[in-house]
């Protein structure tokens, strides 16, 4: 991922505002959540993960669920999304035939 | 305004305990959390509702309150206006996904509560509490379009919580499909960026076609004659009729594919699918005695 000092948010500013660790943070990203980057010894996220790592902590606070099952969520949320628009292909296909 | 069962909302009995509240109310938040169900609106309603049941009945504070005037809330009007102190109390949040989610609590609640019981932002400890938004709301929003207005690119206006947004809507676009629009959602909050905004289109079939991505079909009815003979037809089109060649022998359910008479390529300016016909081939009824008799002939022919 390529990052520049414009779309980047340091962690340091998240641990603040969330006031979560920077521990969490970084055990997000050893799992594979979100995706840290080190420029000069200071961790950063891309701004576009910002709206990941607000759902990841509402998840973890609100429903009390650890970072791994905040991962299995999140990968069935994906799966329920790709079979919906699916099922919306699909049945869009399906509207050429009921006229007939 | 009708009475609220909060106890049923949460489904304990009136003698659980805390515990027990508390319980019931994490399993009800982990299975209606607008997180876990986007673009649920009925989730989100049991979500609120569910909400508003543990905001009364987890703090014992509130449930009392509830248990001595919940089933007469008229006299708790009174109660509620002097009941002041419990605002600040209240943590409920507007979820990103869960746009225009002002947290509806009944007048029911507010009815005991008192009004200022809404104002505060955090504090609720049963639910995490924090408002923990950094990005702004994400938005969404319906837009219903009749299939003959994607047939080309066009600017639309659309009236968003009594804001103007010009919006371009894309030829070609599907039923069903989804944009994003980046930036046009709730304002960010400390220096966070802004939320998006996210439009559902609607897309209702107007024409006599039918659509599958950029193809469209239609079945023509063709006389037997000209089937069997060969000739010519006038087609619709989207952008007026084609005369087509119909080959000597053509079979009921054959197809032509008019290349390019189809619906625009999306995000593709200027390139278009393409109109397959199926022919339908009409067999004559109600024949007169003449033509009853040149069919025998026919069929006598083939013997």
């Amino acid at each position: 991922m390529s990052i520049n000092s414009q779309h980047s948010i340091e962690i340091t500013t998240l641990c603040r505002h969330y006031q979560v660790e920077q521990a969490f943070f970084t055990q997000l990203n050893d799992i594979g959540l979100i995706e840290t980057i080190t420029i000069q010894d200071t961790l950063y996220v891309d701004e576009s993960t910002i709206r990941r790592i607000d759902k990841i902590i509402r998840l973890y606070r609100e429903l009390d669920i650890n970072p791994e099952g905040i991962d299995v969520v999140l990968n069935l949320l994906k799966k329920i999304d790709d079979l919906e628009q699916r099922l919306s292909t699909a049945k869009n296909r399906l509207g050429l035939y009921e006229h007939d | 305004m009708q009475y609220k069962d909060y106890y049923k909302v949460l489904g304990v009995n009136k003698t659980a305990t805390q515990a027990e509240v508390k319980k019931a109310y994490k399993k009800l938040a982990r299975k209606y959390h607008p997180d876990v169900n986007p673009n649920d609106k009925d989730a989100e309603a049991r979500f609120k509702e569910i909400n508003e049941a543990y905001q009364v009945l987890g703090k014992e504070e509130n449930r009392k309150k509830y248990d001595q005037f919940g089933q007469d809330w008229k006299h708790a009007d009174q109660y509620g206006q002097g009941a002041g102190s419990a605002g600040g109390q209240r943590g409920y949040q507007q979820y990103t996904g869960s746009p225009g989610g002002e947290a509806d609590f009944a007048d029911f609640f507010e009815s005991i509560f008192g009004s200022q019981a809404r104002g505060g932002s955090s504090g609720f400890s049963g639910f995490g509490g924090r408002q923990t938004h950094f990005k702004g709301e994400d938005m969404q929003a319906e837009l219903t379009l009749q299939l003959t207005d994607v047939l080309t690119t066009q600017k639309r206006t659309l009236t968003l919580n009594g804001k103007n947004i010009r919006i371009t809507v894309p030829a070609g676009i599907e039923n069903d499909q989804r944009i994003r629009l980046k930036g046009l959602g709730g304002k960010g909050v400390n220096g966070g960026p802004d939320g998006d905004l996210y439009i559902r289109f609607n897309i209702q079939n107007n024409t006599a076609f039918r659509r599958e991505k950029d193809n469209l079909y239609k079945t023509v009815d063709l006389d037997l004659y000209t089937a069997v003979l060969g000739g010519d037809v006038l087609i619709d089109t989207l952008d007026g009729q084609v005369k087509l060649k119909v080959k000597a022998g053509t079979q009921s359910n054959s197809q032509v594919r008019l290349k390019g008479k189809g619906f625009p390529k999306y995000k593709q300016d200027n390139d278009k699918g393409d109109l397959i016909v199926t022919y339908q081939i009409k067999v004559p009824t109600n024949l007169t005695d003449k033509e009853r008799q040149l069919f025998t002939e026919l069929q006598g022919l083939q013997k």
